[in-house]
C-alpha cells in the first residue's frame, strides 16, 4: 500500500502495463521529449523509447484514427488527448470508427484501444478549454467511457481499460491529478461498468463521478453536520451505466440528486434522473435534482467562472431543499 | 499504355517490365468482366429493392481496380472508401459472399451489418470498406505503423476518391506517413467528380498526385483505364514501400460510367461527354487489343462473359437464398469484451 497523487498512479499504471505486454504503447501530443502536458507520461520515453511513447503532431482526428488503425492489427495503443475539449476534433474517428469497426463488420475485428483526457474546468482556461463533454462519448453505444474519481481506481481502471478489447475512453481531471490517496500494491484491473457506493447514508441519495464525487464527500461532510446524512454513488462508468446500484440506492433512502460537472440540459444527470424515476418511482419522496454547470459558455474571469461552476455550497443547497420537499 | 507523370519509381518500373503473358492479361479481363457484370447485377438488384441503403458502383473504374489488386501480394493490408464491390472481388472474396451481403445476409462478407459501404474480410486482408469521406486515411496509416512496430514487411494500400485529398484527414495522415515513413501507398481514384462538383471546382491544386509534394513525398499519375498501366505503377509504389518503407501517393485518372451512387442519374454531364466515356470503355478497349493483339478472340470473349454471367448469377442466387441474420444476433457485436450493465433493451422494453 502507497500514498500517491491520481497522476503518479496513472504514470505507474501506464508503466506496468507497458512492462506487462510489449503490444502496449502511448502516443500523443507532447507525451515524450516534454513528458506530457500534465506529466503523465514523465520518463516514459527515457524507459521505452521513441517506439512505445510517441510523440504526435498536432492531428487529433489522425492520431486518434492511426491508433484505432493500430489497434485493428492487435496492438493496444494507450492515446493521450491533452484535454477533452481537443477531442472534439477527433469526434469522426472516435465516434464513427473507433465505436462502429466491431459491430459494423459483424464482429470480425475489435478496437482494444485507450484514450486518456481530462476534462476539467475551474483553471480559468476560457469557454473552449473547460468543457466537459464526455457526455457525447458515453452516447455511443461501441465505447466504454470510465471517469475514476481517487488514485486507486485511477490505476485499477486504466489496467482494465488496457486490457480490454474495445474501444475507452478514459475521462481524467485537471483538478484530480494532484490529489492523493491509497493505491494498494498488485491492484487487480476494476471491474468495467460498476459504481460504488462510497459512503453509506440514510437520507438522500448522491449520485456524482469524477471531480464531483469529490465535491459530493464534501458536501456530504457539511450536510452531516445539520443531521443529513448523505449516500454517496459514485459512478466510475459512464458507459456502461450501473443503473442497479443508482436505483438500490434510491429505494433506500427515497429522494436522489445528481452533481455532474457538465450542463444540465441533456447532460448525463438527465440520464441519471430518468433512471431512477423509471427504477425507483414508487420510492421517490421528492424530484430528483441536478446540480450543473450554468449553461454559458465558461467565462475566464475568476468570479464569473466561480459562479458558473457547481460546488460544495451549491450541492449542499440543493440537497437541502430535496430533503425538505420530502416532508419528512 | 498509361500516361504516367513526373518523377515515379511507376516510369522506371514501365521501361523495366516485361509485357505481361497472354494468361496473366486474359486473367486481368476476366477480373475486369466479373467487376463489370457484377455491378451490373447489383444495381438491377437495388432497382428490385433487393438491396437497401446507398449503393456506389465501379462501373468504369475495373481497369483501375483490377490493376491496384494486382500489385498487392496476399499479406498486404487494403482499406478503402464505399466503392468497394470490384476491390472486394479483386482481393478474391467470393462474389457470392459479397452479393449476399448487399442483400444484408447472414453469408455477407460482414454477415449483413455492414452493407455495401462496409465490406471487412479478415483472411483477405480487407480491412474495411468505409462510409465516411476520409474516415480510412488515419486508420490505414495506423495499420501500417502497426507493421513496423511488429518489424513486419507488409504493405497497407488506402484507396479513395478524389473529392477526400479535401478533407483534414487527408492532410493529417499523409503528413503522419511520412514523417514516420511508414510503408503505405495512398491510392487516389480521381473519377472527375465528387458526386456532381469537379475535381477543378473542389481542388485548388486539381493535379492530385502533386499534394505529395507537401509531405516530400512521392507521387504519380497514370491512366486508370489501363489495367496493365496501373498495375505497374502500384506496383512500383507498393514494392518501394515493402523495401524501403516509404508512403507513395499514386493518382488514377478513372472515370465512372454512371452516376455517383445507383441512384444518381448524373444529369450533370451532357449527352456528349457520356457518348465519349461509353466510347471510351476500359472494359470493352481492353477486349479489343486483346483481339488486336491476338490473346482473345471474340469467342473466347463471349465465352467469358457467358461464364462470368452465371457466377454473377449465381451469387445473386445464393444471396437471395440467404437467410437474415436472426434478431436473437442483434446484441452481438456492440462489445468484444461484453460487460456487466450493458444494455440489451428493444424500442418498447422497459429499464428496468
Amino acid at each position: 500500500m502507497a500514498t500517491m497523487t491520481y497522476r503518479q498512479a496513472l504514470r505507474d499504471t501506464l508503466r506496468d502495463e507497458m512492462l506487462r505486454d510489449e503490444n502496449v504503447f502511448v502516443m500523443g501530443e507532447e507525451i515524450g521529449v516534454f513528458e506530457g502536458s500534465y506529466k503523465i507520461t514523465e520518463g516514459l520515453l527515457k524507459e521505452f523509447g521513441p517506439k512505445r511513447v510517441r510523440d504526435t503532431p498536432i492531428a487529433e482526428e489522425g492520431f486518434v484514427g492511426a491508433a484505432i488503425g493500430a489497434a485493428m492489427l492487435g496492438l493496444r495503443p494507450v492515446v493521450e488527448i491533452m484535454t477533452i475539449n481537443f477531442s472534439l476534433l477527433a469526434l469522426d474517428q472516435i465516434v464513427n470508427h473507433a465505436a462502429k469497426i466491431y459491430g459494423m463488420f459483424g464482429g470480425q475485428c475489435s478496437v482494444p484501444m485507450v484514450i486518456r483526457t481530462p476534462g476539467g474546468g475551474g483553471q480559468q482556461l476560457g469557454a473552449t478549454h473547460s468543457q466537459n463533454v464526455e457526455l457525447f462519448y458515453s452516447f455511443i453505444p461501441g465505447l466504454k467511457v470510465l471517469a475514476p474519481s481517487t488514485p486507486a481506481e485511477a490505476s485499477s481502471m486504466l489496467r482494465a481499460a488496457i486490457r480490454d478489447d474495445d474501444p475507452v475512453l478514459f475521462l481524467e481531471n485537471l483538478a484530480l491529478y494532484n490529489t492523493r490517496g491509497e493505491v494498494p500494491d498488485d491492484l487487480e484491473p476494476a471491474e468495467i461498468g460498476r459504481a460504488a457506493v462510497t459512503r453509506p447514508g440514510a437520507d438522500v441519495t448522491i449520485v456524482a463521478y469524477s471531480r464531483m464525487a469529490h465535491v459530493a464527500v464534501e458536501a456530504a461532510e457539511k450536510l452531516a453536520t445539520d443531521g443529513i446524512s448523505a449516500e454517496i454513488v459514485d459512478l466510475r462508468s459512464l458507459r456502461p451505466l450501473d443503473r442497479e446500484t443508482i436505483v438500490e440506492s434510491v429505494r433506500r433512502t427515497g429522494c436522489a440528486v445528481v452533481a455532474e460537472d457538465d450542463w444540465l440540459t441533456y447532460g448525463i444527470g438527465a440520464e441519471i434522473a430518468a433512471t431512477i424515476q423509471e427504477g425507483a418511482f414508487d420510492h421517490l419522496d421528492a424530484p430528483v435534482r441536478r446540480v450543473a454547470m450554468a449553461e454559458v459558455p465558461l467565462p475566464y474571469s475568476k468570479p464569473l467562472e466561480l459562479a458558473a461552476l457547481p460546488s460544495a455550497e451549491s450541492l449542499v443547497t440543493a440537497v437541502r431543499d430535496t430533503v425538505r420537499a420530502t416532508g419528512r | 499504355m498509361g500516361d504516367t507523370k513526373t518523377r515515379t519509381p511507376a516510369r522506371r518500373a514501365r521501361t523495366r517490365a516485361a509485357q505481361p503473358e497472354p494468361e496473366t492479361l486474359v486473367a486481368y479481363y476476366r477480373q475486369m468482366l466479373l467487376i463489370r457484370r457484377f455491378e451490373e447485377r447489383a444495381a438491377r438488384a437495388y432497382t428490385e429493392a433487393k438491396i437497401g441503403g446507398y449503393c456506389h458502383l465501379n462501373l468504369g473504374e475495373e481497369a483501375t481496380v483490377t490493376g491496384l489488386m494486382a500489385a498487392l501480394e496476399p499479406r498486404d493490408y487494403l482499406f478503402t472508401n464505399y466503392r468497394e464491390h470490384g476491390y472486394a472481388l479483386a482481393r478474391g472474396i467470393e462474389a457470392r459472399r459479397v452479393m449476399a451481403e448487399l442483400y444484408g445476409r447472414s453469408t455477407g462478407v460482414s454477415k449483413g451489418w455492414g452493407g455495401s459501404m462496409h465490406m471487412f474480410d479478415l483472411e483477405s486482408r480487407m480491412l474495411g470498406g468505409y462510409g465516411i469521406v476520409g474516415g480510412q486515411l488515419p486508420l490505414a496509416t495506423g495499420a501500417a505503423l502497426a507493421v513496423n512496430y511488429k518489424g513486419g514487411d507488409e504493405v497497407v494500400m488506402c484507396q479513395m476518391g478524389d473529392g477526400t485529398t479535401n478533407i483534414g484527414a487527408f492532410h493529417e495522415s499523409l503528413n503522419m506517413a511520412a514523417l514516420w515513413d511508414l510503408p503505405i501507398v495512398f491510392v487516389v481514384i480521381n473519377n472527375g467528380l465528387g458526386m456532381g462538383t469537379t475535381v477543378e471546382a473542389s481542388s485548388a491544386e486539381p493535379e492530385l498526385y502533386r499534394r505529395a509534394a507537401a509531405y516530400r513525398m512521392e507521387g504519380a499519375r497514370v491512366d486508370g483505364t489501363d489495367v496493365v498501366a496501373v498495375r505497374e505503377a502500384a506496383h512500383a509504389a507498393v514494392e518501394r514501400a515493402r523495401s524501403e518503407s516509404k508512403p507513395f501517393l499514386l493518382e488514377t485518372t478513372s472515370p465512372r460510367l454512371r452516376g455517383h451512387s445507383v441512384v444518381d442519374p448524373a444529369r450533370y454531364r451532357t449527352a456528349e461527354e457520356k457518348e465519349a466515356l461509353k466510347a471510351a470503355d476500359p472494359l470493352a478497349h481492353f477486349g479489343l487489343v486483346l483481339e488486336e493483339t491476338g490473346v482473345l478472340d471474340a469467342e473466347a470473349r463471349a465465352k467469358l462473359d457467358a461464364e462470368v454471367k452465371a457466377e454473377v448469377d449465381d451469387a445473386a442466387a445464393f444471396a437471395d437464398d440467404s437467410p437474415h441474420p436472426d434478431v436473437s444476433t442483434l446484441f452481438d457485436y456492440t462489445y468484444a469484451t461484453p460487460v456487466r450493465g450493458e444494455s440489451r433493451r428493444l424500442p418498447a422494453d422497459p429499464v428496468f
